[in-house]
């Protein structure tokens, strides 16, 4: 590797992704998105509603919500390839940066991918420019990553990311949500996607309320990350056998913090047990 | 018709290292030294805006002297080096040592093939993370690379400098300790450096993926006031306390950038 330096006027700025279109044109064939030879193999976490290959079943559930001092933000740990579940303990929910986090629904590999170069994204800037994005100008930038892998997704490799992150400058949580096209919408409450969104975004919904606390909001994700493992085949329950829980992060001006297993266990422990009085109450 | 002059290869490179020198003589001088808990880079540097040290990559900072727009443009193409490489491979494959070797490849390149040499000396320190192996690598405008384990000083009067450092290190020193040395290495006996005519940043070990922090003017200021208590009669006037020179704030998104 020699020291990618550039002539004045073709200079990158401070985008890694123009960065790696200008210096290695077999890592970024074409869109210059998102890698293309990454996406073709490897399971499924989720399209909403566009089925990803005929008979493919595809599942995962990611729930955002914002809380009194943050966002926090959940996804299952379940990937199937067709009717197998193809990982057990696969991740959805990362950090982007300090403050913000991606979750990702999608083709798997695809997905991860865009993760990674997301994240590298944001620093590389940071460091370029000694000054941090906005949350307005990362959100931004997911959506374009997104809009680069149109055409995959044309041919069924679908990511759908969801953005969520502590606005420095607004001091409170934001949720942004992307459509295939990575057109960009910011969610005012609470999201969820994925094959199980619906129920888990209805049990939220029935829960909300404005300026929930950080331990109410975690609950509720836990929650509704049950409900939709309940009815939909493709997003995975906690799992005390193997000690697989679903990844629970919030984030809030403290920054990014993933929440032990043990946390997220205890949470749902409560949660089955308010079921259960509530199921033995209906029954006398 | 006018015939071309011949001048001597030799006489042709000495004096682009002339040029050279005179250019980094110019600046300020700068000194990175290991201490018990990583490397400590500081810098005589009143902006607190234009920075001569920066992050490069989890574990690598980059130290720059001598004319600014060229040193900073080395940086953003290490930083662009080592970021592709993190993404390419992973992110433990990235090592000050590459990233010495490409510098010194670079500035080796225009040293002999251009008109104008850079004029400019770089620091390149990356963190052992596992124990105290700490590299330093120094880069002189030819392309020169040294190693050091220990400190090593760029800029001007970087010979004095050095001499100053060298009475006062010890391996394994506190980081308290180890600014007061180098402010004072810097400073000399003649002159008093204070907390807002600083740039100190760290590499260090922590629990956060990315090493390198800014220590603020504040933290300088009282860590500088501490030595001066601890050793009150070391040779003319040190780098004297100054508990109130938190005059100049620095901006503190960059603090709280340099902690993912």
């Amino acid at each position: 590797m020699t020291l990618p330096l550039f002539p004045f006027g073709s200079d990158p700025g401070p985008s890694f992704v123009e960065l790696l279109r200008r210096t290695s044109a077999a890592a970024q064939p074409g869109s210059g998105g998102v890698s293309e030879a990454i996406g073709g193999a490897g399971g499924h976490l989720a399209g909403p509603g566009a089925p990803l290959i005929p008979g493919v079943a595809h599942g995962t559930t990611i729930v955002a919500m914002r809380y009194e001092n943050g966002v926090v933000v959940a996804g299952d740990r379940r990937a199937t390839e067709g009717n197998m579940i193809a990982h057990r303990s696969i991740e959805k929910v990362f950090p982007a940066d300090r403050h913000s986090a991606v979750a990702i629904a999608g083709a798997a590999g695809t997905a991860v991918e865009m993760v990674r170069l997301f994240q590298t994204q944001l620093e590389h800037y940071e460091k370029v420019e000694g000054t941090r994005l906005s949350l307005e100008g990362k959100a931004n930038q997911l959506g374009q990553m997104v809009s680069a892998n149109l055409q995959m997704a044309m041919q069924g490799l679908v990511v759908i990311p969801l953005f969520a992150g502590y606005d420095l400058r607004l001091k409170k949580g934001r949720i942004f949500t992307y459509d295939v096209t990575g057109g960009r919408f910011e969610e005012t409450e609470f999201h969820a996607t994925g094959s199980g969104g619906r129920d888990a975004k209805n049990t939220v919904k029935l829960g909300y309320r404005e300026h929930l606390g950080r331990d109410e909001a975690v609950e509720l994700a836990v929650a509704a990350l049950y409900e939709a493992a309940d009815e939909d085949t493709a997003t995975g329950g906690p799992d005390p056998l193997r000690g697989i829980y679903p990844v629970v992060a919030t984030v809030d001006s403290e920054g990014y913090r993933r929440l032990d297993d043990s946390e997220v266990a205890e949470s749902f422990t409560r949660v089955l047990e308010r079921r259960r009085e509530r199921s033995q109450g209906g029954a006398s | 018709m006018t015939m071309p002059y011949y001048v001597a290869p030799e006489q042709v490179m000495k004096d682009r290292a002339e040029y050279a020198q005179k250019g980094i003589a110019r600046g300020r001088a700068l000194v990175g030294s290991t201490y018990d808990n990583g490397v400590l880079i500081v810098a005589e540097n009143p902006s607190n805006t234009l920075h001569k040290i920066s992050e490069i990559y989890d574990r690598v900072a980059f130290a720059g002297v001598g004319r600014y727009n060229e040193f900073d443009q080395l940086r953003v193409a290490g930083v662009r080096h080592a970021d592709s490489k993190g993404y390419a491979y992973s992110r433990e494959d990235v090592d000050a040592r590459s990233l010495a070797n490409v510098y010194a490849q670079y500035l080796g390149q225009v040293f002999t093939h251009e008109m104008k040499p850079l004029e400019v000396e770089i620091l390149v320190a990356e963190l052992d993370p596992a124990g105290d192996a700490h590299q330093l690598f120094h880069i002189a405008y030819d392309g020169t690379v040294a190693d050091e384990q220990r400190f090593t000083v760029l800029g001007g009067e970087a010979d004095a400098v050095a001499h100053r450092m060298a009475a006062r290190f010890r391996p394994g020193w506190t980081l308290g300790d180890a600014i007061v040395a180098c402010v004072a290495g810097l400073s000399g006996p003649a002159r008093t450096l204070h907390a807002g005519d600083l740039e100190v940043a760290v590499l260090e070990h922590g629990p956060w993926r990315r090493s390198f922090r800014r220590v603020e003017d504040d933290e300088v200021a009282e860590l500088l006031a501490q030595g001066e208590v601890a050793e009150p009669a070391v040779e003319a006037p040190g780098p004297t306390k100054r508990p109130d020179a938190s005059g100049a704030t620095e901006e503190e998104t960059g603090e709280a950038a340099s902690r993912d």
